[in-house]
């Protein structure tokens, strides 16, 4: 869960352009049009109204294909086309925590391997974000700061003794002291985020055996070994 | 300007909207050899080229994740919409609650629909009759039983073949077989037998095998040489499903029910439709006789306005924006906009219920790895199962619901494991990539999609305080849920707490006894029907049973607004069947000279 939506309620988009099709149209006196009545009396005679007369010509054009506008991107070739806006020196924070969060192992490569920092770069980035932008930057400041209060280094450079012993303070909001409520809730939106970034590549699928997105020419359902499992065989 | 005349083209008829109701009528009109204009308020759309067929989120800005322009995600279909279309604004009454959602492209909300394609049974057709409340439609379901059949066998429909109570049975080799039940599905339904609660395959417009182009066409068009050519090239563009992508991205391969791969193709294939996109119809304009002489239209990229006439208008703008159009189509003769002698046009404003509740299994966890992609939608699902109770008077509200429900091991995307700290003491690390391991696929959600009866509280009307960017006056909403609904909330989050316990899992989030508090926003559910109501009465209704309109006998309305109650049934199947029939009506009164 995202700790903003990305919902800005801004005002309408720009508005459709360019030249279009003509079409013939009757135009017809303006002088048929008839001023509507309230309540018209009883018999009232049927008062068609005149379509207004065409006042300009214009060129035939067909409009196809997205406009690559936020309600009609492009969807084929899709990127983020935003400038990030985090520094290299939060970067450098920012990865070491992506990778105490998520690290390698014997299943999967670690965060900063496959592109989650960049992403959380883009996400904190987004037109719109910036709440998000604040309490990311906010948080690696205070990371860093907590750091070098606590172990005289920044975050990436501490130990890994030194660097769980931050993370067990602040990775669980119900269970953070009071003056480590802001720092969990930023631990909360990284994890969050990293997790997004991470389980939505190639290694992350492959770690957690998510095997679709794959044309078959039959679907079968569960084979029998996963039928037992879960108790319907 | 007179040279002008001899280049405007006379129609038969004019189809305003392109998606379930439009698509319908500009086909089935234009293969009668009916000359058809068919006017679309959005962009011209192929989902054969732009279509993210396979795409993944990591393709994608945020990973795909939805946003005020792109609500459903950045893969959806839809164009120009969501909950907000720019530059065309409406408002809600004070007090009021209400979500519209629209799209502005070919095809309209057929492009990223569910693809739930259930018929109302005998008891949806004379509610009234049944209980006392709302109204009868005033057709039965015998009548309209045939047009489900063809219209399932035109766009293509799986689903089982059980018979239960006003959960009606296609004829025999009328739906394609459906998908065989995933892992969670299974268990469902093993929670759900003893509970007495039916858990059943689904009906959904996607094709599980090819059509049979050798002999539908001719089975659905006796007779029609052009039909069945055209119908035939169609099917035969169309695959079966092969089981991957979200159908609400569209479909390349056309193995899924939308109106620009199944309707639109054929009807221009025909040679009789002209079809004009960026066209914002805003009147339809009447002759000296009291009659429909055609629509006004603004040209979206020039903002020039147009008049086009035809001999039959049919309206299919979708329910709320064909009555904007009829309220702001005001005469001497219809002062309170065309064919509205009634009053009626806008009232009767109706969504479907919607409630729903998320749960962890634990017999979902840590399951080897299985493919449950399927059709990318439900393969199961729970027909309403106590007309009895109801019956007999032991329920608190009057009408049923069916649950749709989900979960498993799809494609991980944005948002996986939001909250998962909850479930691991805010675990990090190598625990947290075992923890992921484990939950992944053990979360579910059941949805409830329940009958709202019409009241005379929801209703639209003109804003006569606001327009849009083209100018024309736009709606205001009027909402009010009756206890029937909010009860009926209630009673599916009761429902699906008890489903959850019997299966061993939990709820995430809260049981609500309150149903005020479990009941989607009007409109939410994109089940907006009625505003056009088809009757009996000229004085209590707008259209007779075929979609005319009573007091303008060449003005037809052929989407959801014709609703004369909103049966839990999702409504696009209806839609398109109710439209087959009013265009066959149409056919027949103009070869008769009526119109």
């Amino acid at each position: 869960m995202s700790d903003d939506t990305n919902d800005a309620h801004d005002d309408a988009k720009p508005v459709l352009h360019g030249i279009a099709r003509r079409d013939a149209l009757k135009a017809m006196a303006a002088a048929a049009m008839v001023p509507m009545l309230p309540e018209p009396a009883a018999a009232a005679p049927v008062a068609p109204r005149a379509p207004l007369p065409m006042l300009e010509e214009a060129q035939q054009a067909k409009r196809k294909g997205p406009r690559g506008t936020p309600s009609d991107p492009v969807l084929q070739v899709a990127k983020a086309d935003w400038p990030n806006k985090l520094q290299q020196r939060e970067l450098t924070t920012l990865s070491a925590l992506c990778d105490m969060i998520i690290p390698a192992d014997a299943k999967s490569p670690a965060a900063s391997a496959v592109g989650v920092p960049a992403y959380i770069n883009e996400w904190a980035s987004r037109p719109g974000g910036d709440a998000s932008l604040v309490r990311v930057r906010g948080g690696l400041a205070w990371l860093d700061r907590e750091s070098i209060t606590r172990f005289r280094t920044r975050f990436h450079l501490a130990t890994l003794a030194q660097r769980t012993a931050i993370c067990d303070d602040i990775c669980y909001l119900p269970k953070a002291k009071p003056e480590h409520q802001f720092a969990a809730q930023f631990f909360d939106t990284i994890r969050d985020q990293s997790a997004t970034a991470f389980y939505t590549t190639p290694q992350g699928w492959k770690d957690l055996g998510y095997i679709g997105n794959v044309a078959m020419p039959t679907f079968r359902g569960p084979n029998a070994e996963i039928r037992r499992k879960i108790g319907v065989e | 300007m007179s040279s002008r005349s001899k280049v405007a083209p006379q129609y038969d008829v004019i189809v305003v909207g392109s998606g379930a109701g439009g698509g319908m009528a500009a086909y089935q009109l234009s293969v009668q050899g009916l000359k058809v204009l068919l006017l679309e308020a959005g962009r011209d759309y192929d989902p054969v080229t732009e279509t993210p067929m396979f795409q993944t989120p990591k393709d994608a800005p945020l990973r795909g994740s939805g946003n005020a322009d792109k609500p459903f995600g950045f893969y959806d279909a839809t164009v120009d919409g969501g909950w907000r279309v720019p530059g065309e604004p409406f408002t809600t009454a004070p007090g009021s609650q209400f979500s519209w959602w629209r799209s502005r492209m070919l095809g309209g909300r057929t492009n990223h629909w569910g693809r739930i394609s259930l018929r109302m049974g005998p008891y949806d057709f004379k509610p009234k009759s049944r209980d006392g409340l709302g109204a009868d439609w005033p057709m039965t379901y015998d009548t309209m039983a045939p047009y489900y059949d063809k219209a399932e066998l035109l766009i293509g429909v799986y689903g089982g073949d059980d018979d239960l109570e006003n959960t009606p049975r296609s004829s025999p080799g009328v739906l394609q077989p459906p998908p065989a039940a995933r892992s969670y599905e299974l268990l469902t339904k093993h929670a759900c037998d003893p509970l007495g609660i039916p858990v059943i395959p689904a009906h959904r417009a996607v094709l599980t095998q090819r059509q049979d182009a050798a002999r539908l066409p001719a089975k659905l068009h006796p007779g029609n040489a052009l039909a069945q050519r055209v119908l035939r090239q169609s099917m035969n563009e169309r695959m079966a499903c092969f089981y991957a992508t979200d159908c609400g991205r569209g479909c390349s391969i056309k193995a899924n029910f939308q109106s620009t791969t199944v309707l639109i193709p054929p009807a221009m294939a025909t040679g009789n439709v002209t079809l004009i996109t960026d066209a914002m119809v805003r009147e339809v304009s009447i002759d000296a006789n009291g009659k429909a002489s055609g629509v006004h239209y603004i040209d979206k990229l020039t903002r020039v306005d147009h008049h086009v006439t035809a001999k039959v208008v049919v309206l299919a703008a979708s329910a709320c924006e064909t009555s904007r159009i009829m309220l702001n189509s005001k005469s001497t003769l219809f002062p309170n906009g065309i064919a509205n002698s009634s009053g009626v046009v806008g009232k009767y404003l109706m969504d479907t219920v919607g409630a729903g509740l998320s749960a962890q299994i634990p017999r979902l966890e840590g399951l080897p790895p299985v493919n449950e992609d399927g059709t990318a939608g439900i393969h199961m699902y729970m027909p309403w199962w106590k007309y009895g109770e109801q019956k007999a008077g032991k329920m608190s509200f009057a009408r049923g619901y069916h649950i749709e429900f989900g979960g498993g091991r799809g494609m991980p995307g944005p948002g996986i494991f939001g909250g998962l700290e909850s479930f691991t003491q805010g675990a990090y690390g190598r625990k947290f990539k075992e923890e992921a391991r484990r939950y992944y696929g053990s979360f579910m959600y059941f949805d409830g999609r329940g009958e709202m009866i019409p009241n005379e509280d929801s209703y639209c009307e003109i804003d006569p305080t606001a327009v849009d960017q083209w100018g024309i006056p736009v709606l205001r909403f009027h909402w009010k849920w009756s206890e029937h609904e909010t009860q009926q909330a209630a009673h599916m989050h009761q429902t699906f707490a008890e489903i959850i316990t019997k299966m061993g899992g939990t709820v995430q989030g809260t049981v609500q006894t309150d149903g005020s508090k479990a009941i989607a926003t009007g409109g939410s559910i994109i089940h907006e029907v009625g505003t056009v109501r088809m009757g009996s009465d000229p004085r209590t209704s707008v259209l007779n049973e075929f979609g005319q309109a009573w007091d303008v006998k060449n003005l037809y309305v052929t989407d959801g607004a014709t609703f004369v109650s909103n049966a839990d049934k999702n409504p696009t199947l209806s839609i398109l069947a109710l439209a087959w029939r009013s265009c066959d009506h149409i056919v027949e009164q103009l070869k008769r000279g009526n119109l």
